[in-house]
């Protein structure tokens, strides 16, 4: 039996992976510039809403979880619920963490919003746009999540910025995909109804297809919220500080019981999320939270 | 009623599909759709369809779905574009119209009420009315004004800012009426409006449209399924098939002289139904009783519904008769038993009883009648009152 026949032949292998690690190198040495500004401001920003965050005094912010809570559920022992989850992360000694781990997450999300967003409307709206971005849209979603890390560092170094690149680009999937799916599944008679009646594109989208649209979008809101709540903790490997960096350290020491406790901080912040911003989707009349409330 | 033209459509064709050469070859030499959908697949929507629509007509259309009649509608609103042909409005060609110019027609000259209703969930019934007006930048206090009136004339005054999802099937359509009109349109587009409401409500709203077709005088399109609604409503009747259209004529011409055999069978499955069975004017039974229901609950079930007599069914509802309130007093003072005391002597018909058999029926009967299936079970009743309104 052939050699070759056995194994894959050498003379037939290559590597692109070598070339796209010069090719990124390269990028970051030349375009040392504006990676250092887009450096600059995202720890700018993350810093302020971490500082936003820290100036809300604990009891404060634990009383307002807790009314939002009950509000949004119409239960006032779920509210109780949530409070006595932040009071265990202030008790366990986790506050700052969580804020710091907070920050990275509001970022990232603001970020997936901001540019999801127009992004899903994009898709929903022409073909030939969706036809390119789909299927780059399922590499990221399928993609091992740490393949993001290595470029986010290369071109941003260690610390907050890969973090909440590597986070963005893993929490903007649904964004993109909720936006688009709640647009094109908007009642054909409804924006029918919309064109029929004179509107131009913009009117029609803004009037009509977003405001209809709005429940789905809202769950690709909860869903960024998600994986960046995910996605947070395995950036502590690249240098993002918060309730990751203690599970890695903890981890590194194979000290259980310190491993434990953030990890449990990150479920009920990952529950309280998730159930406060549910609340909002499944609100039959969701319109009335962005809308003034109808006379009666 | 002046009797010039709005709407001019001259040989009308819409395909869907690529192979369109290939299709169009295959219909002039005389193929049908099936065949065209088999060889090339295109779908041929609408074929050499030509009409003229006069000012202050309602013209209906006709035919099964897949016939192409809600094809044809959304090309007068350019929500389609057909592949061929041309369509006039008031002898300017729809098709050369500019972007603004669409718009401005949308807006101010041809509106459209849907099957489905097409109205916004996220707002009110005022802010969907003054839709149209909205987009054309209609101050707020003007449009609100039109709104209410618009509001008031399909007799929905007072709902104003209740939400669409707290509407029945009936004022979803009038809220959707009131939108078209709310832009004052000379032409009204109406794709099957009343195709989703039950057969009273249709009623009413027919009869809504041709009043307010009396006041106002717009030009209808009207799309329907249900020949009776045709008849009844068009004032010009246009039959369709298979994207063709067969006949055109006023509904006395069409039932006099049918143009095919076709036409024909749809003209008598009008004259089968046009009369009303008892099934379509019945109401489910307001109060049932059981044979082994005590009589103080049976009295108890009368009072909570306002009614002086009860239904009598067994367990797998079938009618055994009725039971007057004095008699389920007198049973509860003597100590009777239910049974006992029905009155098995009640006039009864069946579901698909005709409502010139029930009159007479309903005339001479003390209580409302039963209306009862082939196994005896107990559908619902017809008091005098609802043959008399049903007429």
């Amino acid at each position: 039996m052939k050699e070759y026949l056995l194994n894959f032949p050498d003379a037939w292998q290559f590597n692109i992976g070598t070339a796209i690690d010069d090719w990124i190198k390269n990028f970051s040495r030349t375009h040392r510039e504006i990676l250092g500004f887009i450096k600059r401001s995202v720890i700018t920003s993350i810093k302020s809403i971490n500082e936003l965050l820290s100036i809300i005094p604990w009891w404060l912010l634990i009383l307002i979880v807790m009314l939002l809570g009950w509000r949004v559920s119409g239960k006032k022992r779920v509210g109780l619920l949530y409070g006595v989850m932040l009071f265990f992360i202030g008790s366990s000694g986790l506050w700052d963490h969580m804020l710091e781990t907070l920050s990275i997450v509001i970022a990232s999300v603001i970020l997936s919003v901001l540019l999801g967003f127009p992004l899903g409307i994009l898709l929903a709206l022409n073909k030939r746009a969706d036809g390119i971005v789909r299927p780059i849209l399922d590499l990221m979603q399928t993609m091992p999540t740490f393949v993001y890390l290595v470029p986010a560092v290369i071109l941003f170094s260690v610390g907050m910025t890969p973090a909440l690149m590597a986070t963005t680009i893993y929490a903007i999937v649904p964004m993109i995909r909720l936006t688009s799916h709640g647009i094109n599944h908007v009642d054909t008679e409804v924006v029918e109804a919309a064109i029929a009646f004179g509107s131009t594109t913009l009117q029609s989208l803004v009037k009509v297809q977003i405001p209809q649209a709005l429940p789905t979008i809202m769950a690709g809101v909860n869903q960024t919220i998600m994986m960046a709540m995910s996605m947070v903790v395995t950036c502590a490997l690249i240098g993002a500080n918060g309730l990751g960096m203690e599970i890695l350290v903890a981890t590194n020491r194979t000290e259980m019981g310190k491993a434990l406790m953030p990890g449990i901080c990150i479920v009920f912040i990952a529950i309280i999320l998730d159930r406060l911003t549910q609340g909002f989707v499944d609100n039959k009349e969701y319109n009335t939270f962005f809308r003034r409330r109808p006379m009666r | 009623m002046s009797k010039d033209t709005v709407i001019r459509v001259e040989h009308i064709t819409k395909l869907y599909g690529k192979n369109k050469s290939e299709a169009i070859q295959l219909m002039k030499n005389g193929a049908d759709k099936d065949t065209v959908y088999k060889r090339t697949g295109v779908t041929v929507a609408l074929w050499d369809v030509s009409f003229e629509v006069k000012r202050g007509e309602i013209f209906a259309i006709i035919g099964l779905s897949g016939s192409g009649k809600s094809t044809i509608i959304r090309c007068f609103n350019l929500l389609n574009k057909p592949t061929s042909g041309k369509i006039f409005f008031e002898g300017n060609d729809i098709e050369k119209f500019s972007k603004q110019e669409v718009l401005n027609y949308r807006r101010d000259r041809i509106a459209m009420v849907f099957q489905n209703f097409g109205l916004m969930s996220h707002r009110n019934v005022l802010d969907n009315v003054t839709y149209g007006l909205e987009v054309k930048k209609v101050p707020r206090e003007e449009r609100e004004q039109r709104g209410r009136e618009m509001i008031e004339m399909v007799g929905l005054e007072g709902l104003e800012h209740q939400p669409i999802s707290s509407l029945s099937g009936g004022m979803k359509q009038r809220v959707g009426l009131a939108r078209a009109l709310a832009n004052d349109p000379g032409v009204l587009l109406m794709d099957e409006p009343f195709s989703a409401l039950d057969p009273l409500v249709r009623r009413d709203m027919q009869f809504e449209l041709l009043s307010i077709q009396g006041k106002l005088e717009k030009t209808v399109i009207f799309i329907t399924h249900d020949i009776n609604e045709a008849f009844k409503l068009g004032d010009t009747v246009a039959i369709m098939r298979d994207g063709k259209i067969i006949q055109i004529d006023t509904p006395e011409n069409m039932s006099a002289k049918p143009a095919d055999e076709y036409v024909r069978q749809f003209i008598d499955s009008a004259d089968k139904t046009q009369v009303l069975s008892a099934k379509h004017v019945m109401v489910p039974p307001t109060c049932l009783v059981k044979p082994k229901d005590i009589p103080s609950q049976a009295i108890r079930e009368m009072g909570a519904n306002d009614v002086s007599t009860a239904y009598v069914v067994d367990d797998k509802m079938r009618f055994m008769g009725i039971i007057t309130i004095d008699n389920a007093i007198r049973a509860r003072n003597n100590g009777l038993p239910l049974p006992s005391l029905i009155d098995p002597d009640v006039h009864t018909c069946n579901e698909d009883t005709l409502i010139n058999d029930i009159i007479s029926l309903a005339a001479e009967a003390k209580y409302p009648l039963a209306v009862l299936d082939k196994e005896n079970k107990l559908k619902g009743i017809i008091s005098k009152a609802t043959v008399l309104a049903s007429l």
